[in-house]
């Protein structure tokens, strides 16, 4: 049954018509047309869905609409402000830390909400904090080595999720 | 047994119907579809023309790839080769820039798309940069050539009298005198094809290409812009989920799709034992399959992770000889000590992070198909037969494929979208799960190897007896300088050779990164580090001494003094190993610490060093890039990765049980890339990732003095060998 689910995504209000138990990745990439939240394994074991809910990274694949209502979701669509990239984003291609990039937006994420938690993370709890996203090419040294240029880039001022 | 030639780059699984053969692209819907702008013709070379003939397919004569310098003065590149991670869509247009004299910003590539790009066999066995890199070079010297003589008439200088730089043609004398290649172009449409071929560029005068060079797409794909296959939306778009049996074999007896039927918006189709739920959501599709009730005939399959290897080597077809030198019974002569082993290896999963994913639209007679594939050619030729309908009015385009690895040749999702799309009357999204995957994947053939091999007085090898079944021939051949010696590959395909009488494999198989190289090198390295020991030296001093090629020893030389330890007769519970090879023309030498907990099992790879001489390096960044990827995913085969499997049931479903490495596993990484110019440039995407398994394994026995002799070296198989070593 069709329910109204609102929440604010990457800052803006929206509204959806869906029954309420889909999990949070197909509404956005299907309903709301925001395609950069990829599905990898679909059941929470990959990470290439993670998208931040109230700053806190979630696989969206295992994340039903309607815990969204009332809430703000991220996406690797909602980083960027104005045409800039965020320094996370500028980081991972100035350490080549993607190959294919199927995996990037989630890892992207990820890594921006250890920031929020931990601004200056060591190379450890990056690590620890990314164990949960996976990479098949195989970039997992430069992703963390982006992550602590990205930390040191913004020197612990990081932004709120919106 | 009479020596045959080694079809080294044959791949097997083609399915019943064969490659398909592409279309000839026609001139004239070429010039409408790339628009105005200069364009140059040329031919390629016998490299790729071997690779395609190896394949059987009908290729063209016609000019098989294409660039175009536009009206802007932009310069498009058109390859039939995909980007899947591997990083070619920024490595060929450095090629290009620096041929052409452009900044490499200039440069924009189309590929895999089949109306626009020139046939290509497949993106697969390294081979972009050493195959279509030379003529795209050579094709790009030519437009510049072009370009210089349309200036020399506009400027009203000889040709020799002008130099050519960022995208501008000027009198060399005096640079204020010049002319853009975007004023040369003019908006115009000029067909141009050159007699005589303009020299390439030496080496000496590269400023692009040889320099390091960050992704061209990394921004697109920082943003999530960058669309995969999945991300193609279209109007009246469904999804699919499709009915799957629960084992391989296991032929569909009923299906009740009534329940499914009532959900709103949810449409049942069948053909054949094809049945799909279609929807405009893919969860609800997803949601609405699980309700339908099918009955499933049980699979013939008697087979498990347990049984397999004796039923390979029953199993196994006519060998092939891929070498034969001197006399075995001589060499065993000259033996003082004689080494026998047998070396074993699992199933193992592609795993891509983008499941197989493919888009269909048909409108009338033609079909327009989005696909995550390594092989936009072949689809095109499988779509039409599919269909009825000509290659010509199927277009395949290739969006960004999250990783391939071989798995990626194979596209049964192509077909089945374009079977779903004609029945629905609409475009049709086949995305497979992460269970289809695993059950659908072609998975690197298990295989069985045994060595017998002998050291005469002076510890040299003296005979070298291999014979592998199912593995594929690929680096079967030891590098090492052996007088006596027999390769037979039993199943030489990267399938695993199935086609004997008993089907070898319960499942799909096919080419993985570094097809049949990453376990024949694990078996072969293995070997010669028992070799080593029984003649009482270092691994390091053994294969120094018994090579007698100086670019390998060159490149072991350099991962030594990288690695910066010193190498002594194992097991010396220090952890330290080596593997080396020769990748279709890539010298890899690696270097590994591992820490073993021995009570559990566990192995924790503390360090890894690679060097490589991959020829000329186009960009040294992408290199390391590549060779990084080999050396963290190979780790993944070494020590877990193995599908588990039952009469006909994949066991592993998802990344709860197949395990693949993470964050937590990670080396510390150094890649020391020889320098070696003078050579045409080599693959790269898969040589470093053909030693991992070997170099574990023997820095494994060097640490706990346990040698393991079947991949993946897994905790429990680690204590079992331990109780029995």
């Amino acid at each position: 049954m069709d329910k109204t689910i609102r929440f604010k995504l990457n800052g803006k209000e929206v509204r959806v018509e869906s029954p309420p138990e889909r999990m949070l990745l197909w509404v956005l990439r299907t309903d709301l047309g925001h395609t950069g939240t990829k599905c990898g394994c679909g059941e929470g074991f990959c990470g290439a869905c993670t998208v931040l809910v109230d700053g806190k990274p979630t696989f969206s694949c295992q994340f039903p609409l309607a815990k969204a209502e009332g809430r703000s979701v991220l996406t690797i669509e909602g980083l960027a402000r104005g045409g800039r990239l965020h320094p996370l984003q500028q980081a991972f291609i100035d350490h080549g830390a993607l190959q294919c990039g199927y995996c990037t937006p989630g890892m992207i994420l990820q890594a921006y909400g250890l920031f929020l938690r931990k601004p200056n993370p060591t190379e450890a709890e990056i690590a620890d904090a990314l164990e949960g996203n996976l990479c098949r090419c195989g970039s997992y040294n430069r992703i963390i080595a982006a992550v602590q240029t990205a930390a040191k880039a913004m020197k612990g001022a990081i932004h709120e999720a919106r | 047994m009479k020596p045959v030639k080694s079809r080294d780059d044959e791949y097997t699984m083609f399915g019943p119907d064969g490659p398909g053969t592409g279309s000839a692209l026609e001139r004239r819907q070429f010039l409408k579809l790339a628009g105005g702008g200069l364009i140059v013709f040329f031919a390629v070379g016998d490299g790729l023309a071997l690779q395609e003939g190896a394949r059987g397919g009908g290729y063209p004569d016609d000019p098989n790839a294409y660039l175009k310098v536009g009206p802007d003065g932009r310069v498009t590149c058109f390859t039939g080769k995909i980007e899947m991670g591997q990083g070619i869509i920024t490595s060929l247009a450095m090629m290009l820039a620096e041929e052409l004299d452009v900044p490499l910003e200039a440069v924009d590539m189309v590929m895999g798309d089949t109306a626009l790009c020139p046939y290509d066999a497949g993106t697969f066995g390294s081979r972009s940069t050493k195959y279509f890199g030379p003529p795209m070079r050579q094709a790009a010297a030519e437009a510049r050539g072009v370009l210089v003589r349309l200036a020399a008439a506009r400027l009203g200088a000889a040709e020799e009298e002008l130099a050519t730089k960022d995208g501008t043609v000027y009198i060399a004398k005096r640079p204020s005198k010049k002319v853009t290649y975007a004023e040369l172009v003019g908006g115009k449409k000029i067909e141009v094809r050159l007699e005589k071929k303009p020299p390439i560029k030496p080496y000496s005068k590269h400023a692009v290409s040889g320099k390091p060079t960050l992704r061209t797409d990394a921004r697109a794909k920082v943003t999530g812009e960058a669309k995969f296959s999945g991300d193609i939306r279209l109007p009246g778009l469904l999804y699919a989920s499709i009915l799957r049996p629960p084992a391989h074999g296991a032929k569909l007896k009923s299906a009740d799709t009534a329940a499914a039927e009532k959900i709103p918006g949810a449409r049942v189709v069948r053909d054949g034992d094809l049945v799909a739920v279609l929807h405009e959501r893919p969860d609800v599709a997803a949601e609405a399959l699980t309700l339908i009730e099918a009955e499933f005939e049980p699979s013939a399959s008697k087979l498990d992770n347990t049984t397999i290897f004796a039923h390979l080597r029953n199993a196994a077809p006519r060998a092939e000889v891929v070498v034969e030198a001197g006399n075995l019974d001589e060499g065993a002569k000259l033996a003082v000590k004689t080494v026998e082993r047998s070396y074993f290896a699992h199933y193992v999963a592609h795993a891509p992070s983008e499941p197989h994913t493919a888009v269909v639209q048909i409108e009338g007679d033609r079909a327009t198909v989005w696909a995550s594939t390594q092989s936009p050619f072949r689809a095109q030729g499988e779509i039409a037969q599919t269909l009825g309908i000509p290659a010509a009015n199927v277009r395949v385009i290739t969006p960004f494929v999250g990783c391939g690895f071989g798995g990626k040749n194979q596209g049964g999702q192509i077909v089945e979208a374009a079977r779903l799309a004609k029945l629905a009357g609409k475009p049709v999204q086949v995305a497979w799960t992460r269970r289809e995957e695993f059950f659908n994947d072609t998975f690197r053939p298990a295989a069985v190897y045994n060595i017998r091999s002998g050291l005469d007085a002076e510890n040299r090898i003296v005979f070298w007896e291999y014979k592998n079944y199912h593995a594929g021939s690929r680096s079967s051949q030891p590098v090492y300088d052996i007088p006596h010696k027999r390769v037979l590959s039993f199943g030489g395909g990267f399938g695993g050779g199935g086609a004997g009488a008993v089907p070898a494999h319960p499942f799909g198989t096919g080419a993985w990164r570094g097809p049949g190289s990453n376990t024949n090198i694990f078996a072969t390295e293995s070997h010669i580090d028992i070799m080593a020991e029984t003649a009482g030296l270092s691994p390091l001093e053994f294969r120094l001494k018994n090579l007698a090629d100086a670019r390998m020893k060159k490149v072991v030389g350099a991962a030594a003094d990288k690695f910066g330890r010193t190498f002594a007769k194992a097991p010396t519970g220090r952890g330290y190993g080596i593997a080396i090879t020769d990748y279709l023309g890539t010298y890899v030498a690696t270097m590994a610490e591992v820490e073993v907990d021995k009570e559990k099992g566990a192995v924790r790879v503390v360090r890894v060093v690679c060097a490589q001489d991959t020829g000329e390096v186009i960009n040294p960044e992408g290199a390391r890039m590549q060779i990084e990827g080999c050396i963290t995913m190979g780790l993944g085969y070494c020590l877990t990765e193995e599908i588990r499997f039952k009469d006909g049931r994949v066991l592993d479903e998802n990344f709860d049980t197949y395990e693949i490495p993470r964050f937590s596993w990670l080396p510390k990484i150094e890649v020391v890339l020889v320098d070696n110019p003078d050579m045409a440039p080599q693959g790269c995407g898969e040589p470093a990732v053909t030693v991992m398994g070997a170099v574990i394994a023997n820095a494994i026995y060097d640490a706990i003095g346990v040698r393991m002799d079947t991949l993946p070296m897994t905790p429990a198989r680690i204590k079992s060998e331990r109780k029995t070593d």
